[in-house]
């Protein structure tokens, strides 16, 4: 089970969160414009990255706010916690491990 | 006991061969689909200088992970086309491929406890049943005749409403499937090659010729993609995006037992399926992971989850032990339907998208991908498994209505 750090109540077992999937994806911002080809990729596709994987996570059991974590897909490592409308963290020089994070 | 008492290693059903510099086809991924592909393309299509690469050990990702259920009863007409296509080659394999994989058609019930699931049953029992599916709905006392050990009471959360039930539905042995797809493949002159990763693709303009691998490059005509979870890894390579999610789903059998389950029982609404194997282990399986993963591992709060509802249906499981657990990796759509066919990348062609539900449709993933990637065009079957429904809208919707949650 992944023990997750709420930015909000901290850290917490899995089972109090849900899943949101991929994190950044914007709604389009000119609807009318989109063709059939381009609202598939809005609704039906989405990033199924091996590797870090930033995505959404709500705590529905606890504050019950959303937020964004960034997480191997592979060894399931979480390596950063962030709210939303932040931009996803930059990993390249150093591992952020936040307080909680598990495997 | 000394080595002398050892039984004489039997000859092995495969060649391990050398790859060549190119083939006609290339199948990617040594599971089930691959295998069947490698199958079809060569006995119905005569396309016998082909491989299939596996990056590690044949049938050793899905193939070797999954509960073996087989069954047809999906609602919905293209489904249920090409799932009971998948059934009736089930039935006629052993013979085909002179290999007792022990399919056992002791039937598959779907267990309904509400209001809601008993109409919606009986709705995909009609459905069914105007597809040519065996299929019939059970009322509680019948599901007991059945399933004696099952606890059909009222004394529990949900009670047992009803159940389908489709008789010609099973379980196989699913080492010796795909051990029997490869034996024939290998007679038929397909150069099975274990332990070769693909690394990329060679491509002149947007056409595919050739496959990178750890073991050299291989030049080819046509690549067929069944990587199950990797196949996003895959199509990224090549250049495209797939509209599926990979999630860990994970399985777990207990010791073995003496025979006390006579049939397959899933449930959608408490969420467990549970079948007894043929050596007598009680193999169980659920949902997948809600989060994303490669991991082949999941979380075991799902496990104990399952365990609840198998022991809340099967109070005499309350006795018996876990003795394993473990997880695959599987690649789901949006609609809960399989891919099958050409990507935005000539002559290429992607088999994917089962989700946690392709082992059951092995024969018919073989044959249909096999006809696209000989033809260069879908077979009847696979025509509305296009990757093209998700921009004109053509879903086949088997979310909730395959029987159970994919």
């Amino acid at each position: 089970m992944l023990l997750i750090s709420c930015p909000n109540c901290g850290p917490r077992d899995e089972t109090e969160f849900h899943y949101g999937g991929q994190a950044h994806v914007a709604y389009p911002e000119n609807p009318n414009d989109l063709n059939d080809r381009e609202w598939a990729e809005y609704l039906f596709y989405r990033d199924n990255t091996k590797g870090n994987f930033a995505e959404r996570w709500v705590h529905s059991t606890g504050c019950r706010k959303w937020f964004n974590m960034l997480r191997d897909t592979v060894t399931y490592d979480i390596k950063a916690v962030y709210k939303m409308g932040e931009p996803r963290p930059d990993l390249t020089n150093e591992a952020i491990s936040p307080e909680g994070a598990s495997k | 006991m000394s080595a002398d008492h050892l039984p004489e290693h039997p000859d092995f059903l495969w060649r391990n061969p050398e790859p060549k510099s190119s083939y006609d086809a290339v199948i990617v991924g040594g599971g089930g689909h691959g295998l069947a592909t490698a199958y079809f393309l060569a006995k119905n299509h005569g396309m016998t200088n082909i491989a299939v690469l596996e990056k590690g050990w044949l049938a050793g990702g899905n193939m070797a992970r999954n509960t073996t259920i087989i069954r047809s009863n999906y609602l919905w007409d293209e489904s249920a086309a090409i799932y009971e296509h998948a059934l009736k080659l089930w039935e006629v394999l052993p013979e085909e491929l002179e290999y007792d994989f022990l399919f056992s058609q002791r039937g598959v019930m779907n267990l309904a406890h509400t209001l809601g699931d008993v109409r919606e049953s009986i709705r995909r029992v009609g459905a069914n049943k105007l597809n040519g599916v065996d299929a019939e709905w059970l009322d509680p006392q019948q599901v007991k005749e059945l399933c004696p050990i099952l606890n059909i009471s009222d004394n529990i959360r949900y009670p047992v409403m009803g159940a389908t039930y489709q008789p010609r539905a099973g379980i196989a042995k699913h080492d010796h499937v795909a051990w029997a797809f490869a034996r024939k493949c290998d007679e038929m002159g397909v150069d099975i090659i274990q332990n070769c990763e693909v690394q990329g693709f060679v491509k002149d303009g947007n056409r595919v010729v050739g496959v990178k691998t750890n073991r050299g490059t291989i030049n080819t005509e046509k690549v067929g993609l069944a990587a199950a979870g990797h196949s996003s890894v895959l199509a990224e390579m090549a250049g495209f995006r797939l509209p599926i999610q990979s999630h860990p789903l994970q399985a777990l059998v207990s010791e073995l037992h003496e025979p006390v389950h006579p049939t397959v029982v899933m449930s959608n609404h408490v969420h467990v399926y549970v079948s007894q194997a043929h050596k007598g282990e009680l193999v169980m399986g659920a949902g997948v992971d809600s989060y994303n993963g490669y991991g082949q591992r999941g979380s075991f709060h799902v496990i104990e989850h399952q365990m609840a509802a198998a022991v809340e249906l099967f109070p005499i499981f309350a006795r018996a032990h876990v003795l394993r657990t473990w997880g695959g990796i599987v690649d789901t759509t949006m609609d809960a339907s399989p891919i099958i066919g050409t990507t935005p990348v000539e002559n290429m062609f992607v088999n994917c998208g089962w989700g946690t539900g392709g082992f059951k449709g092995t024969p018919a993933a073989g044959l249909t991908f096999a006809h696209t990637i000989a033809t260069g065009a879908p077979h009847e079957l696979n025509k509305p498994f296009a990757l093209e429904r998700f921009e004109t809208g053509a879903l086949i919707d088997e979310h909730g209505a395959a029987a159970v949650a994919h």
